[in-house]
């Protein structure tokens, strides 16, 4: 074999190499609908969806998602609240302000914060954080949206800094020196340069850290109470989709409704999250500040 | 033509007089430089509050946690339903199901990293492969259980089994692997390359000799924070490997184990003996804990040394 066609060869099959993660991505899918599509020939996707009833085990049973859809939407927000503005104001601590060694530390912080695993802080929220909940409001549970989003903020903030972090260093130096050389101080030169430009990556960050929080699973098994009703206050219980999902599936008998009604809300969680990564990766990618020369 | 540039509200009063102006001057720099304080206090407490989540937590597990560690607990099975004993099979169960997702997704990862950045044209099916990759990193856990569970349990018959729970967890670290490959690989200088082209040596040997073993450095340590999350991700082994107690250690890799973090999971909320199972619950944690961050910081202290030693 002569030395370009080996080189061809090699290419060829690097190139399936790096074909697998979408291949993945293509047998995630896959594996969803086969096994949850034939939910539908029971239940429509409208009652689905919005039928405000789950109750999976009843006779006969009923499927109808939306309180737990409801569920993960307002941990994630809520969740949000406290990540975002936490996770953005660090992210500018640690690029703009912090001296040298204080960056360092703080960004190992974070790192070893993302590293904490979630079952560990969902048993944190259930032994710490429940009976505090519980005592001072005087709460027949502390297992609640209060509790889950405290706790899935913890899991964004990282994702959410980081990111953020990495968006400020790709702000030209340029930018900086020409308002600085304007007469802004730094506090101005933070809000009115910096941080506009880097907007897009701070966008990108809090759509990852939100699509992160929405599909966390332990924590929201562990601490969100797992009741499927539409809360009504924030210290009501509620079942986000990937509680539901894993909390059901080992009772769920195999290939029966309530096992495809649980893969057809994994259907529904995965389009959530990869709407959300493609969003971001519009955002970042549309609105990429690759240098000064192009603004 | 200073005033312009602050853009606030009293620039509309330049015109009014010298001496009002130079009046407001004084304020408004004062009252800039009081924003300024109360901007970057604000952005210290933020980070300050980060620091104390992680190091309250830490230190609430290590406290409560410490006591339950002994040789026992880490060498022996649990007996009596869970209630005494100690956690071996649970540790040895995630040491097996780590290491089969690292055998499975570093190669695949650095591969697929190779080919995006020492061999591929920017074109559109390099961006869908990228897309694909940010993508697959967005996936829920629970998803990836559900996939392992739908397609290698089900689908390929496998079973629950380390195979299966190994094979779901390599796919959940890939985009990690193959992100701290891919910033590796950049790093090493263009030079190094075209050295080793300009002596008449092959892409793939120049790849594989010279680029691969500089980075290779740079991708194990970013790589080791993927295996940390391997080994104490939940949810997607929960239908895939997991068993709520083997008394035995596995035979083959068509076995069920037990694993750590689903270990922690079940003895805090399943069964009669919550309350009184707690300081086993504290001792796993912390074992879970120590593990996951242990890998973490090494890598994170290896990576610090090797920027300080970087010779190019």
């Amino acid at each position: 074999m002569s030395r370009h066609t080996k080189e061809k060869l090699i290419k060829y099959v690097l190139f399936l190499f790096a074909l697998v993660s979408v291949l993945v991505l293509g047998l995630i899918v896959f594996s969803l609908f086969r096994e949850g599509l034939p939910i539908f020939k029971k239940v429509s996707l409208y009652d689905f969806i919005f039928g405000l009833e789950w109750y999976p085990t009843s006779d006969p049973p009923l499927f109808g998602i939306f309180p737990l859809i409801v569920g993960s939407v307002v941990v994630t927000l809520i969740s949000s609240l406290m990540a975002v503005p936490l996770g953005v104001l660090s992210a500018i601590y640690i690029a703009e302000i912090a001296p040298a060694s204080v960056k360092e530390i703080l960004k190992s912080i974070i790192e070893l914060l993302a590293g904490i695993p979630s079952v560990v802080l969902g048993f944190f929220g259930m032994v710490v954080i429940a009976p505090w909940l519980q005592n001072t409001f005087d709460l027949p549970t502390g297992l609640n949206i209060i509790n889950a989003s405290v706790i899935l903020a913890v899991m964004a903030i990282p994702t959410i800094s980081s990111i953020s972090e990495d968006a400020l260093y790709a702000v030209p130096r340029e930018f900086k020196e020409a308002s600085y050389a304007l007469g802004a101080t730094k506090f101005e030169t933070i809000t009115r340069v910096i941080i506009p430009s880097a907007l897009s990556g701070i966008s990108t960050a809090v759509i990852l850290g939100m699509s992160r929080a929405i599909g966390e699973t332990m924590v929201v098994l562990m601490v969100a109470g797992g009741s499927a009703a539409i809360p009504e206050s924030l210290f009501d219980s509620v079942r986000p989709m990937p509680a539901s999902i894993a909390a059901e599936m080992g009772e769920a008998p195999y290939r029966g409704l309530h096992y495809q009604a649980l893969f057809a809300t994994g259907i529904v969680l995965f389009s959530l999250t990869l709407i959300f990564n493609l969003i971001a990766d519009y955002v970042s990618e549309k609105y990429r500040q690759s240098g000064s020369a192009t603004l | 033509m200073c005033r312009k540039n602050t853009g606030n509200q009293d620039q509309q009063h330049s015109e009014i007089g010298y001496g009002v102006m130079n009046a407001n001057r004084i304020h408004s720099m004062k009252w800039r430089y009081i924003r300024q304080q109360v901007f970057f206090v604000t952005v210290r407490l933020s980070a300050l509050i980060i620091a104390l989540a992680l190091g309250g937590i830490l230190l609430y597990i290590i406290i409560n946690g410490i006591g339950a560690i002994s040789w026992d607990f880490i060498s022996m099975p649990p007996t009596d339903s869970m209630t005494k004993g100690g956690i071996m099979p649970a540790i040895v169960g995630t040491l097996y199901l780590t290491i089969g997702a690292i055998a499975i997704g570093l190669p695949l990862g650095v591969v697929s990293a190779i080919y995006l950045t020492e061999y591929a044209r920017q074109g559109r099916i390099i961006r869908i492969i990228k897309v694909g990759i940010n993508c697959l990193a967005g996936v829920p856990s629970v998803v990836f259980g559900l996939f392992g569970l739908g397609f290698f349990v089900v689908f390929l018959k496998f079973g629950s089994s380390i195979l299966a729970g190994s094979l779901t967890l390599s796919f959940l670290i890939m985009p990690t692997i193959i992100g701290a490959s891919e910033e590796a690989l950049k790093a090493v200088p263009q030079t190094f390359r075209e050295a080793s082209l300009a002596l008449g040596v092959s892409k793939w040997q120049t790849t594989l000799r010279i680029v691969l073993p500089t980075a290779l450095p740079g991708i194990l340590t970013g790589s080791i924070l993927g295996i940390g999350r391997a080994a104490g991700e939940t949810a997607p082994i929960m239908f895939t490997a997991a068993a709520y107690f083997t008394a035995k250690l596995p035979g083959s890799i068509f076995d069920e184990v037990m694993a750590l973090p689903y270990h922690i999971y079940v003895l805090a909320t399943a069964g009669t003996n919550i309350e009184q199972t707690r300081p086993l619950q504290y001792g796993t944690v912390l074992v879970l804990v120590a593990l996951v961050l242990g890998i973490d910081l090494i890598a994170i202290v290896i990576r610090s040394y090797m920027r300080k030693q970087k010779r190019w």
